[in-house]
């Protein structure tokens, strides 16, 4: 009952013997030590656990890491440059004090780069439709709402808004 | 989740034999049966999974209206230009399903198959005059839905996929669950020429059409000829989030609100 | 010049870059060499006795190391959890306490009792060997509400508690109460619940025990806002471990909201069985464990009446609560609709008199204790809702009998005739503020506008003060408080002028890392990168209460201030050996000593350097180093207060609700970083949001079964659910008995929120004759009220 699932997870190849209820999320954090990706439910709702799997922002709490046999792989730890320094969404998060106490934030950041990545410029419904699917108890969104915002446009290329006393 | 063995199978018949096994079940895109599976409120003993097979992906125009093939994801489904084309109707209602996430994994074979009473595609394979194929047969939309969790498929037959027709005005209105964004009550409205058809997910066990709203909107297609009409509220689903007669009223509201917005 | 990253500064957050990039260390992220993996076996009954465990087939499942129950912790001679407040009832005898054991040994009171433990390999063979488990159970009738706890007859949860009752308490002046009532002109009356909610922090709890048989040394790993807490609770009466062998850890904790100050079975049963199984031993919850077994909040059922004169002055209130505990006492629980409650029931009104009864009962639920807010936002929802009800009765306008009965800043500091004293606000002040921002005057033609398009409009007003910092520690103690109630600091400068701070606050969101290296940064003139900020660890921080109540800075920071002053004092004495000069002539400013009047100066990291190689240094008179510890025990609580207006539609076709806009004035004193306030404030606004439109724990009253135990039906507020925000402080009134003037922020958004919208749902719904609806203001409350009143609305 046991599988050898083989994937690129942020650029290398990994290859482990796993058995096959294994979870996306349980081979990230369990085999591979990348624990940047959260379980912060078990009805597939919270999205602290969102990772991207081909480009596409899934939760890995609800996909067996067989599904992502062979998928490229994008977590939370691949998504700064090499040399530390933030993705631009990873800095508008930081700018406008989008996180608090940091679980849900590598899901709510994964799934923010996916929605500006299918809508470049979205407006605040959208932003906030779009991430119906990340539940964050202590930002209340609205400091989400402005990082997306900032991230967006700093990732189609302008510049993250200076924050605003508000 | 308990332990099972995986198989994925590259083409439809040799997932039609692996189905064959003890308590094997079909994974699609897995957001129903793997949060299932993780609850432990099923056992199987293989899960085949269907991803890799090419005959139950892909969306194209058949017969004026579109095919879709079972394994197509939501989010295929929400972006897919030819589906906001054809029957934009269809796209908005997988852009509703669950969150970004679960579209970019769930299925629509996955979720006509599971039968849920609060999904939302049920009530467009029935409004959609579709015609649901499998590896064995065709079946028409109407017969397809036959109680709580409960299709016309048999044992081990696998979906392959569904053609739905090309209405003349189409819209799908959703009252959703707050807690789980599932529907409390879904209506999708399709006029084909002189003929309504009004499909009710949601609301009761199974998705079914609310025939005298039918009526009204064949002779009026307006949101107002619904005035005055409601559907029976006994037999409707009731929970903590809605009664059954918050529920019959919701699907009035609703087949109002799809009426508008397929004028 | 001003420090750039000082006191007032907007700095962004030092912690976010570990976050953002997934570095951050949560208690499940921990791994050690051999770590074995912890299921609990729970309770699938509200109430039942247990008759016998056969934990044979589980053993014989691969993988398992050990299957521990409750008869093992009891020959082990294993405490009860302890309960960390003890009340009084009015006749004068103390709260029934009933034992809590990590593990149950005959009865199970709740759904999610734990009744063993599994320890395996792995989690999944954890969770296969835990269904192997076979309890014998002899299910008992449940009571699963408060007022059925109390209803004659109802089962008892716990033997020695008559009628289900742990105490039965009160507060205030009876006899003037009633007086006021016999000659008030006009009288308000509300019923009111207050509905039990699941804290719902995003981390679920996790625990990691470790044994080092070389040394008798154990480490737990935990969730926790309070390592030195648990660390005492756990050790002392538990499992009897002194503290120097027992070491706690509380690394990243991913939020709080009160659900992880308390001490768990869980932590118990981890640190036990590590040296059991020889082994390191994980446990971590999921969701659904969460909502089973985390102390839940609120759940009161009051009546109150408010007495006024002809002019709407108010002249005396009476509240009667009935609160429910759940099954056991969770650490805080009594104290929480106690003295966290009912001594806030005057609000920012200069009511003369107030009476307050509690009753609080056991049932076969969840335990509960603090949430965000704990007892205060349940005062304020009940006196704000209670004034609206006022507002009616006169006839006045909702501002204008508020603005008529505050508390003048004049009358400060002001005794409250339910034990507190305020020592600052400017209630008016607040008030005056918020009104242009929601542009009041406007409010009727926006609601005719609404009603054009078939909605119904509504604003809601919602003034809150709040008690933050416990304190002192003796008064507390005289009220039942078995804690003190201070905090520590250790201020470290090491040679080359960086520091260390160490304190015993704990930071699960709050940015601590980023405010109180402020604090240093502009107290000695020093970058900001230069400070390092450590908590969490009771190895490595001399003590610490931890974080809750809005404590860590008004408490917290205080005790930081006075390390800092140590060192500073210190510093001088070692600044005038080495400029030769008399200390009375050091004049030091930001971290600058300079003899006054001229030109001769130190830095303190000068100075630093000297402490620690004293070649020039008065070592008759002083030790050589500079780290100095301190420990604060506030004078008096700090009181933050505010004023919150929240505008919104309903759709009466659905019964939907949608806020409009909300708007929030505070006033916190100081501010330290407006950042981070901001963002505390619209976290806590979105739980009071959730707690008026959506969230509901909901337990069946006859089985006592969870209903909503999962977010399938546990509705969490999400970002399209909730608008942005309008915040506002000032800083006119700063805390008068802290040297940083700061009063505590983080629960305030909550705790006038959801009076606030509820305010606005019933001022909505006004026109159907709607004078009070329970929270959650759920579509189908709203539609059902609607259509309920509109048949009598057709026929006047």
């Amino acid at each position: 009952m046991s599988c050898t699932v083989s994937m690129t997870v942020n650029g290398k190849t990994v290859s482990r013997e796993v058995e096959e209820r294994t979870l996306l999320v349980a081979f990230l954090r369990e085999h591979l030590g990348l624990t940047g990706t959260h379980v912060g439910c078990d009805t597939s709702q919270c999205g602290a656990c969102v990772v991207h799997v081909d480009g596409r922002s899934v939760k890995s709490c609800t996909t067996l890491a067989v599904q992502a046999n062979g998928a490229d792989v994008t977590t939370i730890e691949g998504l700064a440059a090499a040399d530390g320094t933030l993705h631009p969404m990873q800095a508008a998060f930081r700018e406008h004090h989008g996180l608090q106490c940091g679980f849900c934030t590598p899901g709510m950041v994964m799934s923010a780069v996916d929605l500006v990545r299918e809508n470049p410029s979205p407006t605040e419904a959208e932003i906030r439709e779009g991430l119906e699917g990340n539940i964050c108890r202590c930002t209340g969104y609205h400091n989400i709402v402005k990082a997306v915002k900032a991230g967006a446009e700093a990732m189609a290329g302008g510049q993250a808004t200076p924050v605003a006393a508000e | 989740m308990y332990a099972f063995n995986y198989q994925r199978p590259t083409s439809l018949a040799d997932a039609a034999t692996a189905i064959q096994a003890d308590e094997a079940k079909l994974l699609g895109g897995g957001q129903t049966l793997l949060p299932t599976l993780k609850q432990r409120l099923a056992r199987p003993t293989d899960l085949i999974d269907l991803g890799a097979i090419p005959e139950l992906k892909g969306i194209r125009e058949a017969d004026g209206g579109l095919e879709i093939g079972a394994f197509t994801r939501h989010a295929e489904v929400a972006h897919s230009d030819l589906v906001k084309r054809v029957i934009p109707a269809l796209a908005s209602l997988a852009e509703g399903i669950g969150d970004r996430q679960v579209r970019n994994m769930g299925t629509m074979g996955g979720s006509i198959a599971n039968a849920d009473p609060s999904a939302d595609y049920p009530s467009a394979v029935v409004a959609l005059k579709s015609v649901v194929t499998t590896d064995r047969r065709t079946i028409s939309g109407d017969d397809f839905f036959t109680g709580m969790f409960e299709t016309a498929l048999e044992p081990g037959e696998i979906l392959k996929s569904v053609r739905y027709s090309r209405p003349d005005k189409a819209a799908y209105a959703k009252f959703r669950n707050p807690a789980s964004r599932y529907a409390i009550v879904g209506v999708f409205v399709a006029k084909f020429g002189a003929e309504v058809r009004v499909a009710v997910t949601g609301a009761a066990g199974s998705v079914f059409r609310a025939e005298a709203f039918e009526t009204a909107l064949a002779a009026d297609f307006r949101p107002e000829a619904l005035n005055g009409l409601s559907v029976e509220a006994d037999g409707l689903n009731a929970d903590i989030h809605a009664s059954a007669d918050y529920r019959a009223h919701l699907v009035t509201v609703m087949a109002k609100r799809a009426v508008e917005a397929a004028r | 010049m001003a420090n750039p990253n000082g006191i007032g500064a907007s700095v962004r957050r030092r912690e976010d870059q570990r976050f953002l990039t997934g570095r951050g260390n949560y208690t499940d992220d921990f791994k050690r060499l051999n770590m074995t993996h912890a299921v609990h076996v729970r309770s699938p009954y509200a109430h039942a006795r247990i008759l016998g465990i056969d934990v044979a087939d589980a053993l014989a499942m691969p993988g398992v190391v050990a299957v521990l129950t409750g008869a093992d912790m009891e020959a082990d001679k294993v405490g009860s959890l302890p309960c960390g407040w003890q009340i009084h009832s009015k006749d004068g005898s103390p709260m029934k306490e009933p034992p809590h054991y990590p593990l149950a040994r005959d009865r199970v009171r709740y759904v999610g009792d734990a009744v063993a433990v599994v320890i395996a390999e792995t989690r999944e063979q954890a969770r296969d060997a835990a269904e192997m488990v076979v309890v014998d159970y002899e299910e008992l009738p449940a009571v699963g509400s408060s007022t059925r706890a109390i209803a004659g007859g109802a089962p008892l949860v716990h033997d020695d508690a008559p009628d289900n009752v742990c105490y039965d308490w009160h507060l205030g002046d009876k006899a003037a109460t009633d007086a006021a009532f016999a000659n008030a002109a006009h009288v308000a009356k509300i019923d009111l619940v207050n509905q039990r909610l699941v804290p719902n922090a995003m981390e679920p709890r996790a625990a990691m025990g470790e044994y080092d048989q070389s040394n008798g040394e154990y480490t737990l790993t935990t969730t926790s806002q309070n390592p030195h807490v648990t660390r005492l609770l756990m050790g002392a009466f538990v499992l009897g471990i002194p503290e120097h062998k027992l070491r706690v850890v509380a690394p990243d904790v991913g939020g709080g909201f009160g659900s992880k100050i308390f001490h768990y079975g869980e932590e118990a049963v981890v640190t036990w069985a590590a040296r059991k199984v020889g082994r390191p031993v994980k446990w971590t919850a999921d969701r659904s464990e969460s909502f089973l077994t985390d102390a839940h909040g609120r759940d009161h059922v009051s009546h109150a009446e408010l007495a006024m004169d002809a002019d709407g002055n108010f002249l005396a209130l009476r509240v009667s609560t009935l609160a429910n505990l759940g099954a056991y006492l969770s650490t805080f629980a009594p104290s929480i609709p106690t003295y966290l409650y009912a001594t806030l029931l005057a609000g920012q009104y200069k009511t003369p008199a107030i009476y307050a009864e509690v009753k609080a009962v056991f049932t076969n639920t969840s335990p509960v204790d603090a949430y965000r807010g704990a007892g205060r936002p349940e005062a304020c929802y009940l006196i704000e809702r209670l004034v609206d009800v006022a507002a009616g009765v006169m006839g006045m306008d909702k501002t204008e009998i508020r603005r008529r009965n505050f508390v003048p800043k004049e009358a400060m500091p002001y005794q409250t005739p339910v034990a507190l004293q305020y020592d600052t606000g400017d209630f008016a002040k607040n008030l005056d503020i918020a009104l242009p921002l929601v542009d009041y005057p406007g409010f009727q033609q926006r609601r005719a506008e609404s009603k054009a398009r078939g909605k119904l409009r509504g604003i809601g007003f919602a003034t809150y003060i709040e008690a933050c910092g416990i304190a002192p520690s003796n008064v507390a103690g005289a009220l039942g408080a078995r804690a003190g109630l201070y905090e520590c600091a250790e201020v470290r400068f090491h040679p080359t002028g960086s520091v260390t701070v160490f304190t015993g606050a704990h930071s699960h969101g709050q940015g601590h890392e980023t405010t109180f290296a402020q604090i240093v940064a502009e107290r000695f003139g020093i970058p900001i990168e230069n400070v390092e900020i450590v908590h969490g660890d009771t190895n490595k921080i001399p003590f610490g209460m931890g974080t809750y109540g809005s404590r860590s800075l008004a408490v917290g920071g205080s005790a930081l201030v006075k390390a800092m002053d140590k060192v500073e004092r210190k510093a001088k004495k070692i600044a005038a050996h080495m400029l030769e000069a008399a200390e009375t002539d050091i004049e030091v400013k930001e971290g600058r000593f300079t003899v006054a009047g001229t030109d001769k100066s130190l830095g303190i990291g000068d100075i630093a350097l000297q402490a620690y190689v004293p070649h020039n240094f008065p070592l008759d008179e002083l030790e050589p180093g500079l780290d100095e510890q301190a420990f604060y025990d506030p004078k008096n609580f700090t009181y933050p207060n505010g004023c919150h207006v929240c505008e919104l539609e309903i759709d009466p076709d659905t019964g939907v609700t949608t806020i409009v806009s909300f708007a929030a004035v505070d006033d916190f004193g100081n501010v330290i970083n407006p950042l981070i306030v901001e963002g505390q404030v619209h976290g806590g606004l979105v739980q009071g949001i959730g707690q008026a439109l959506y969230e509901n724990c909901v337990y069946d009253e006859e089985s006592g079964q969870l209903v909503t135990g999962s977010y399938m039906d546990y509705c969490m507020p999400r970002a399209d659910d909730v608008p942005s925000f309008t915040v506002r402080y000032h800083e006119d009134q700063p805390c008068t008995h802290n040297p940083l003037g700061v009063k505590g922020c983080g629960e305030a958004g909550t705790i006038g929120a959801a009076a606030a919208v509820m305010n606005a749902v019933v001022d909505a719904l006004s026109d159907y004759g709607v004078t009070h609806m329970d929270m959650p203001a759920t579509p189908e409350k709203v539609w059902r009220t609607i259509r309920d009143a509109a048949p009598a609305m057709a026929a006047e």
